[in-house]
């Protein structure tokens, strides 16, 4: 689409300073600190990551079923609105008005005949284009907009935005190749298990901050080691542990990875040739196994999928729990992650009760989202209150076959990806 | 400037679900006898304090005590709830859910240690139906960790119905609505 009002090549929202004291290190197997602390490498990273040639996810198309509807979202860390417009197409702009710079849109979600700023009532269109302001000629022929004023100049700034399968994605490239290419064969593959052009079903919502490099978020998704060892859940109750069926992909420029893992059938307690399953408790049954139950429902042998796409999106398909999580990056130190949980439109009442059960494992209140989101403030807090060092991630190779699970293969061709984009 | 009734983002919405999740308007007191209703509203503030009392220590073991058999907990979001999304960020359906959210606060879950305190209070108790109290309260959940300085963690409301047996009551139905949907890190035990 054309898009006359566009965010500045290369928007440098905040004076780019010197980088130079910045030496990463030569050991590829470490990882410098202050990619997790420094706030001219965060600068940076809106400029040419989340502003820069990448599709971002924003939005699902099912939280805005009819013409009018809206939600608010981010690209990075800029507020964005995404609306439908009365023909059925979807655009995504600045929340930002053209006029003083309010942020207008304060509400999750909604339908609304158009955006009117309540500063000055400046409005807007649903693809974010001006259409009117008022006094513009003034008062009795007094004040009013300049004679040259034109409001096709003055709309809010727009994204790009393509769609597949119901899922949302903008950039502030106008030169992004198509998001099949961009996501590349094997994680189009895993991304279509879970959005199979079904229509979907909006559950909820969660949204949570966190006091951690938002890198940090995209790293624990590629990061196997950590699964059966941080989650006891997991292992307790036989959901993955490490003897299971696992292989991490990555994509060609190793930015999107698809951690993907088969839970063995029954109870690994109960299978006498399951003996390398020594962290498995027997005697941990849970009260209520519905919890854990998997519902056959996917035509692939994986029972949990981690995608992670870059640069601000993590898809998660664990039993039948169908989520996915949006990175908004809050400063160097901190970021927000919205949980976005949805079934199929087809599913039965009593599937939609057993995903919502299921979903106790993940969100902020999850058996697992809790780990997670605590483990990572530990990170940062070691990141922020410490003498900077170098991180490791030295597991695996970088030629080992996909099924290797004790890797951080995943991170080290993450960071590969992420100096060629940001010139260290 | 004609102005079309286009959506201003005024905070009308955020008032639409005073009642979030009740559906009920604002009405009357119950039609208890005055001396009924502050004998079921002292009954509810004990129970409240007694079950604060426990969360306060940490005794996650002994949460599932306060629900009867068939007892349902959840613990929903303000927005979803507005916008009838059924997502819960903690929901159990009887006592081994519940059991089960103990046991893994108690033994699977890795979270840093903290101290957190309940404070309870517009207690309104809105019908009885014996023996089935249909009550509402405020709360407040304060929230401590090493080294950092006291945050709120949850503000919300409790929807409950709760059962008498004599003296002591039971929970029924606890539906927590929190305000404080940006959630700071996580919530680890249940407001």
């Amino acid at each position: 689409m054309t898009n006359p009002t566009r965010f500045e090549e290369a928007a440098a929202f905040h004076p780019r300073e010197s980088i130079a004291d910045l030496k990463w290190p030569t050991d590829p197997a470490e990882i410098p600190d202050w990619v997790y602390t420094d706030r001219r490498v965060y600068d940076l990273e809106l400029e040419r990551i989340f502003l820069g040639p990448t599709w971002n996810y924003v939005a699902l198309e099912a939280e805005l079923p009819r013409p009018g509807d809206y939600i608010r979202s981010y690209i990075g860390s800029i507020p964005i609105v995404v609306a439908r417009d009365k023909a059925g197409e979807v655009h995504a702009f600045e929340n930002r008005c053209a006029h003083r710079g309010a942020e207008f849109c304060k509400t999750y979600r909604g339908n609304a005949e158009q955006f009117i700023c309540p500063y000055h009532q400046w409005t807007y269109d649903h693809s974010g284009a001006l259409v009117s302001v008022p006094f513009r000629r003034g008062v009795k022929g007094k004040g009013g907009m300049p004679a040259d004023f034109k409001l096709d100049e003055h709309n809010l700034r727009r994204l790009d935005v393509t769609c597949r399968h119901g899922v949302v994605f903008a950039s502030v490239s106008d030169k992004m190749e198509p998001l099949e290419d961009y996501l590349g064969s094997e994680i189009l593959d895993q991304f279509d298990t879970i959005f199979d052009g079904r229509k979907l079903k909006i559950l909820g919502v969660h949204r949570n901050t966190l006091p951690g490099n938002w890198k940090l978020y995209q790293e624990n998704l590629k990061d196997p080691y950590h699964a059966t060892l941080l989650h006891t859940y997991l292992t307790t109750f036989g959901l993955f542990v490490a003897g299971n069926k696992t292989a991490i992909m990555t994509d060609a420029k190793g930015r999107h990875s698809t951690l993907c893992n088969a839970r063995p059938q029954g109870r690994p307690s109960d299978d006498e040739s399951k003996a390398e399953i020594r962290s498995f408790h027997a005697a941990m049954q849970l009260a209520d196994p519905r919890v854990i139950q998997l519902i056959p429902e996917k035509n692939t042998p994986w029972t949990s999928n981690a995608i992670t796409i870059w640069p601000n999106l993590i898809l998660l398909r664990q039993t039948n729990i169908l989520g996915l999580r949006q990175i908004v990056p809050m400063g160097p130190h901190q970021f927000m992650l919205i949980w976005t949980t949805f079934g199929y439109a087809d599913d039965t009442p009593e599937m939609e009760q057993h995903r919502l059960r299921q979903n106790n494992i993940f969100g902020p209140g999850g058996f697992l989202g809790i780990d997670d989101n605590e483990a990572l403030k530990f990170v940062q807090d070691g990141l922020r209150r410490s003498v900077p060092r170098h991180g490791l991630a030295p597991l695996g190779n970088d030629e080992e076959s996909e099924d290797t699970v004790i890797t951080d293969r995943a991170i080290r061709s993450m960071y590969r990806h992420y100096r060629e984009s940001m010139g260290f | 400037m004609s102005r079309k009734s286009g959506n201003r983002f005024s905070d009308k919405d955020m008032r639409k679900s005073e009642e979030a999740g009740n559906a009920k308007p604002l009405v009357p007191p119950p039609a208890i006898d005055r001396a009924k209703l502050a004998e079921l509203r002292f009954l509810v503030e004990e129970f409240h304090f007694e079950y604060a009392a426990v969360l306060d220590r940490c005794e996650i073991e002994r949460w599932p005590e306060f629900f009867t058999e068939d007892g349902v907990y959840r613990l929903i979001a303000r927005d979803n709830a507005d916008a009838n999304l059924p997502l819960s960020l903690m929901s159990c359906e009887g006592i081994g859910m519940l059991k089960d959210r103990a046991y893994a606060i108690a033994h699977t879950e890795m979270f840093a240690p903290r101290y957190i305190q309940h404070f309870i209070s517009n207690i309104r108790v809105r019908a009885f139906e014996e023996p089935y109290i249909t009550a509402e309260a405020n709360y407040l959940v304060l929230e401590t960790l090493i080294d950092e300085p006291t945050r709120i963690l949850q503000s919300g409301k409790y929807h409950d119905v709760l059962l008498q047996q004599g003296e002591t009551l039971l929970i029924k139905e606890r539906r927590c609505i929190y305000d404080t949907v940006l959630i700071p890190t996580c919530v680890v035990y249940p407001p």
